[in-house]
């Protein structure tokens, strides 16, 4: 029923593995199936896709309980859970969780204020847990064709999730990101069918050249002249789902015109699993590749995105956009630690997964909370929210000084995890020039901000009106100090991931 | 099927495949554009169903099939269909005038031949030498989507850069596993009709589909 990583498959796996791999993706499964059902949304049809999210969560955490010590669970040859996919589970479970809480309150809001007709909302309802089935199935993908039809298929549920409010804006968004994503995501199966070939040419049998953990254990029979196009196409095309340079462009348009709970799980989610797909890869590519090319074409693409954000978020005067640049950002910091590669490096990257996704989800929450007290996204038009909404300017604040890495949230564990590995490998410039751009944008959104939560009010006649609870946000900035402060419920389970996906 | 002939055949579809590519970048007139890919579908079907009589399985003939269906029939209608929604039957004003592409599109070929040789040096067979035009097809595609500005013109140059990976698996793997190859499809599908539904709800909110006019959002 278990078998060790990294070992051939041999058998079939057992009723808990199939029981732990089906549920994440069959409850937001059902959850859209019945909200397409219903033909006039509520909001109970919203707390179905809390329910899926927190299946997702809950398999995620028995998941790690089985996998922590290197076992592999699998279902078919398609389907495979290792501690890195359970890792990649709870993050996914724990963002949808605050993202779908936040949720309900949306679709009510909506449903109140008759913006959106029946049939939108419908469509709404029912794409938000589709998009969380396709991005469970990717994780758990054992073949990388499968993967690459699951992060492919979040592009097209999601571009009418970007596209809900039809306004100018959010059509012109929704055209750059369905045209830049698809692209990017086509030059991704162009790289996946060059590994095929080279894998087709190798001792691996025939049915099975798709297969990652084949892949791996086969991976210094690969060609290096046909990997090195193929890595270089992977990284280009799941790269521009993860908003780096060059098909970045329609990550900032798309995550400020989508609303709230959307640009949440899009930031929170969408980007790392597409990240997951290059730390899958990278594993593949340093072994039969040479591994300086493979850093070298990594850190190229990693550091310019790290500067573009940064450059971008100085005089970002959009606060909704700030959040979007944010996520490249940090993105880049996650690319960075796979750079470097080694399991120290891994694991700090796959900590800073986990702290900005729950960080961004409740950012992203909260901004659009804002949005909906203030009516504009524009960084000069709030001023002073604490003077009449304290509790949601505290999530809202504070959620900042988290993402800006400050202790006792868990992004300052992660950086100075990233820091610590780049320095143990000699790559001490690296982190010194991703620290100052960290430290550029902590002063660029600290001065930013500050007005924003503490100065004095305006438009203090929105002061009573209800924009939803601030319950879920506060429950993932407690989670996100818990992670930062008492590493004990994950430091054992990204161990296991980074020895997965690291290479000393 | 002698080897001869096989070879003759295979090259033969290559060539309509490169050459109705380029023409793609030659003509400015939106329905030829579909008429081509239609094309470019049969193309991609034949040269499936030829793969096929070297493999004696009956999956690529499957795949023939559907490929023929899918990119020679369904897809070219909903373009047609868009065609007639959307009222502009020409492109407007390509970033790069007409001559300019044709010499950008010989030059994109020559890249592709010097780019894809570890491709033919991993396994040197008759049919892996014709894959840079698959390559070739998946640049000229990628010109064409940044280089024009209506939105039908740009859905072509995706179309034609995924024929232009689909050509390419074809040539170097004989085509991806058959349960792969159903969810690219439905994804390209799929894809498609949401570019279908946006074109509509840009000509709403624009009054136009040329995506020039696309400047609300920037930094």
């Amino acid at each position: 029923m278990l078998e060790m990583v990294g070992a051939p498959a041999t058998g079939q796996g057992g009723f808990v593995d199939a029981l732990l791999i089906g549920a994440p993706v069959a409850a937001p499964a059902l959850a859209a199936v019945v909200a397409l059902a219903r033909r006039t949304p509520s909001r109970a049809t919203g707390w179905m896709s809390v329910a899926a999210a927190f299946v997702i969560l809950g398999s995620g955490v028995f998941a790690a309980v089985l996998t922590v010590d290197g076992y592999a669970l699998r279902a078919g040859s398609l389907l495979r859970v290792d501690a890195l996919s359970a890792v990649m589970l709870i993050v996914i479970g724990s963002v949808s969780v605050i993202a779908t809480w936040a949720n309900v309150d949306f679709v009510g809001n909506e449903l109140a204020s008759g913006k959106a007709s029946s049939a939108d909302l419908r469509r709404y309802t029912t794409l938000v847990p589709t998009f969380l089935a396709a991005m469970v199935l990717a994780v758990l993908a054992n073949n990388l064709g499968l993967l690459w039809a699951a992060v492919e298929a979040t592009t097209i549920v999601t571009a009418f999730l970007v596209g809900h409010r039809r306004s100018r804006g959010s059509v012109e968004a929704t055209w750059k990101y369905v045209i830049i994503c698809s692209v990017g995501i086509a030059l991704a199966y162009l790289g996946t069918i060059l590994v095929y070939y080279a894998a087709q040419q190798t001792t691996i049998p025939a049915g099975a050249a798709l297969e990652w953990d084949q892949l791996v254990a086969h991976s210094t029979e690969l060609d290096p002249g046909v990997m090195r196009i193929a890595f270089a196409l992977l990284l280009i095309g799941y790269g521009a789902k993860a908003g780096m340079i060059p098909l970045h462009s329609w990550l900032p348009d798309a995550h400020s015109q989508a609303p709230a709970p959307v640009s949440a799980l899009m930031s929170g989610v969408l980007l790392p699993v597409a990240v997951y797909a290059l730390i899958r890869y990278r594993v593949i590519a340093v072994h039969s590749l040479d591994p300086s090319f493979v850093r070298a074409l990594l850190l190229v693409v990693a550091l310019a995105s790290l500067v573009l954000a940064t450059s971008l978020i100085i005089a970002q005067g959009n606060y909704k956009r700030l959040l979007a640049y944010s996520s490249i950002e940090h993105m880049s910091l996650i690319v960075i630690g796979l750079a470097i590669g080694t399991p120290l490096a891994i694991a700090a990257s796959l900590l800073h997964i986990m702290g900005h996704g729950l960080g961004k989800a409740v950012l992203f929450c909260s901004a659009g909370q804002v949005l909906l007290l203030e009516g504009t996204s524009k960084i000069a038009g709030v001023r002073g929210i604490l003077a009449r909404r304290p509790v949601l300017a505290a999530v809202f604040g504070v959620g900042f000084l988290a993402l800006l890495g400050l202790p006792p949230f868990s992004l300052f564990v992660s950086e100075l995890g990233l820091a610590r590995a780049a320095s143990a490998d000699g790559l001490t410039w690296v982190i010194a020039l991703a620290l100052m751009m960290v430290v550029i944008v902590f002063v660029a959104i600290t001065t930013q901000l500050a007005p924003m939560i503490l100065g004095s009010g305006s438009g203090s006649s929105a002061a009573g009106r209800d924009t939803g609870s601030t319950t879920p946000l506060v429950v993932g900035l407690v989670a996100l100090a818990t992670l930062g402060i008492v590493a004990w419920p994950v430091d054992q389970l990204l161990h296991a991931a980074s020895l997965i996906a690291g290479t000393p | 099927m002698s080897v001869a002939l096989f070879s003759q055949l295979l090259y033969l579809l290559c060539g309509g495949l490169l050459l109705s590519s380029v023409l793609m970048l030659w003509r400015r007139q939106l329905s030829a554009l579909v008429g081509l890919l239609a094309a470019q579908g049969v193309l991609l079907a034949g040269m499936a169903a030829l793969l096929g009589t070297q493999d004696g399985g009956l999956e690529l003939y499957v795949v023939a099939l559907g490929i023929l269906v899918l990119k020679g029939g369904v897809l070219p209608a909903v373009l047609r269909r868009v065609l007639a929604n959307s009222g502009a039957a020409r492109e407007t004003q390509p970033l790069v005038n007409v001559p300019a592409s044709l010499l950008a599109a010989a030059m994109l070929t020559l890249l592709a031949y010097a780019v894809s040789r570890p491709l033919v040096e991993l396994d040197p067979t008759p049919i892996t030498h014709a894959a840079p035009v698959g390559i070739a097809m998946v640049l000229l595609g990628f010109f064409m989507l940044v280089t024009r500005r209506r939105a039908l013109s740009q859905v072509a140059g995706f179309l034609l850069l995924d024929n232009g990976i689909a050509a390419t698996a074809f040539l170097v793997t004989s085509g991806v596993p058959l349960i792969v190859e159903l969810a690219v499809s439905m994804d390209l599908l799929l894809v498609v009709l949401v570019l279908q539904v946006l074109t509509v709800r840009l000509r709403t909110a624009f009054g136009d589909t040329d995506i020039g006019e696309l400047r609300e959002l920037k930094d």
